[in-house]
């Protein structure tokens, strides 16, 4: 796993004429389909995401892809499965280091206590 | 005057909420503010443009400097914010129904409370209107100005309203390219300053077009725009395609009125508003007792009318509580009324003090 390339904030926006330079924030490591990212503190896993350039986030039980659509934890397009647990709304949840967030295919399943325990 | 001991409940901590509770806390009332994010503001930090208004409504001041002035003031009061608290229930008795962090669920007997939940964006479903890079433009906003992280780089704004041009000009402001901003209307629709930056920025503003479909595999790659005639159908053969990767909609705004409707709120539907909004009086007022709305669930405006709204609410209830004597309650409503009608002026604000007049005059009439 640790292997995996990592990906790079390429969508990340450092200046800003309104709001000027980004501050400068505690990283945050986390996974996304083995590979590892880094995020800021405190931002949610769905911009930590959308920065690394991460285009889909999940599939439908039909295999159709989806992104995000409202941002605020409202319409649930951009559910993950997060440490084992599926349809975790990503832009309302904070990145925490060594996260694992995945990919899932209609609403996803469970995994085993097991597997969890070995995050 | 007998003083009421248990709390306003406030639901929402935007800026309609905020104001409420400020008020009330201000009068000395106990008073609690939920909200289920884990910032309170709701969306003044993502409103990085300058508010219009008059010099005390703030004008010239940029939305994301007034949401720090009013957290900085309602920590100065020491109001009692619970962030992460999701209401999920409120009946006609004034128990509110909340889940904490999502895994502790209490309930709380309020002797007010006011609902300031928002509103929620508008969706326009057409043809790839699923795939990855179709998003609200209340998205890209968040993302933008809150997240400092770029959702696309060439990107199709749907909707020439006040939210359409602004975040269009704030995409620009981050550093992506604006394809165009379109309508389906013979006239744009948002404020001309606005909307002037925009065009000035080289930004083509589409009237009579609409979106027919996008395209692309994995995302968007493509938007197929079409003229519409009078009836708003497409015209066939006026096709065009723009290679863009996201599409912004900017389609207007819906009241989030679940839990009014939860506690029995009569609702009544206005189109200038938003669609379905409760009724309420001059002071927020529902139609059931103790219950108030204020800001966008009371009909969708701006956050500047939100937070006078939310100032009346707060007025009244820490007087009804008994912490406020009629005449200081009538001094400081007259104030904010003054303030909130001035507001509603020009060709937008009118219309939307006509659709107000007549919530307050169907609320007379349906429950007086």
């Amino acid at each position: 796993m640790t292997d995996a390339p990592e990906l790079s904030a390429v969508n990340r926006v450092t200046r800003h004429a309104v709001l000027g330079d980004l501050e400068a924030a505690r990283e945050v490591r986390i996974w996304f389909e083995g590979r590892p990212l880094s995020a800021r503190e405190g931002e949610p896993i769905l911009s930590a995401l959308v920065a690394a350039g991460v285009g889909v986030l999940r599939h439908t039980k039909k295999g159709s892809p989806r992104r995000m659509f409202c941002g605020i934890g409202r319409c649930t397009d951009c559910v993950m499965t997060v440490d084992g647990v599926p349809g975790v709304r990503t832009c309302v949840t904070a990145v925490r280091d060594g996260m694992r967030v995945e990919r899932q295919a209609g609403v996803g399943r469970w995994a085993r206590e097991e597997e969890r325990d070995g995050a | 005057m007998e003083r009421e001991t248990r709390p306003a409940v406030v639901v929402g901590a935007g800026p309609a909420g905020l104001c409420a509770a400020i008020e009330l806390k201000r009068a000395g009332a106990p008073v609690l503010l939920l909200d289920e994010n884990s910032k309170p503001g709701g969306q003044l930090f993502k409103q990085i443009h300058k508010f219009f208004g008059s010099q005390e409504h703030r004008a010239g001041v940029r939305g994301f400097e007034i949401g720090k002035d009013l957290l900085r003031e309602s920590l100065d009061l020491g109001i009692d914010v619970r962030l992460d608290t999701e209401v999920v229930g409120l009946d006609p008795n004034l128990n509110v129904w909340a889940v904490e962090a999502r895994k502790r669920s209490y309930t709380l007997e309020a002797s007010r409370v006011i609902l300031a939940t928002g509103a929620t964006e508008n969706a326009v479903p057409f043809p790839g209107w699923t795939l990855p890079g179709v998003m609200t433009a209340g998205c890209a906003q968040t993302l933008i100005n809150v997240h400092r992280v770029l959702p696309g780089r060439r990107v199709l704004v749907v909707g020439s309203g006040n939210v359409g041009v602004i975040v269009a000009y704030q995409l620009l402001q981050a550093g992506a390219e604006v394809a165009a901003v379109i309508e389906a209307a013979p006239a744009l629709g948002g404020y001309g300053v606005h909307t002037a930056k925009v065009r000035r920025a080289g930004v083509p503003m589409l009237v009579r077009t609409t979106i027919v479909r996008a395209e692309g595999s994995e995302g968007v790659e493509r938007a197929v725009l079409a003229e519409v005639d009078g009836k708003f159908k497409p015209v066939p053969g006026t096709e065009r395609t723009l290679e863009v990767d996201a599409i912004c909609l900017a389609v207007g705004l819906t009241p989030s009125i679940e839990l009014a409707a939860l506690a029995g709120c009569r609702t009544f539907f206005v189109p200038e508003l938003g669609g379905h909004m409760p009724l309420h009086d001059e002071f927020m007022r529902s139609s059931v007792p103790a219950v108030y709305v204020v800001g966008d669930i009371a009909g969708v405006e701006e956050a500047s009318t939100a937070m006078e709204e939310g100032r009346l609410a707060g007025i009244h209830a820490a007087h009804s509580m008994g912490y406020l004597d009629r005449e200081e309650m009538e001094r400081r409503t007259a104030d904010t009324r003054r303030r909130l009608r001035a507001l509603r002026q020009g060709v937008f604000g009118e219309k939307r003090f006509v659709a107000k007049e007549r919530v307050l005059a169907e609320k007379e009439k349906e429950c007086p």
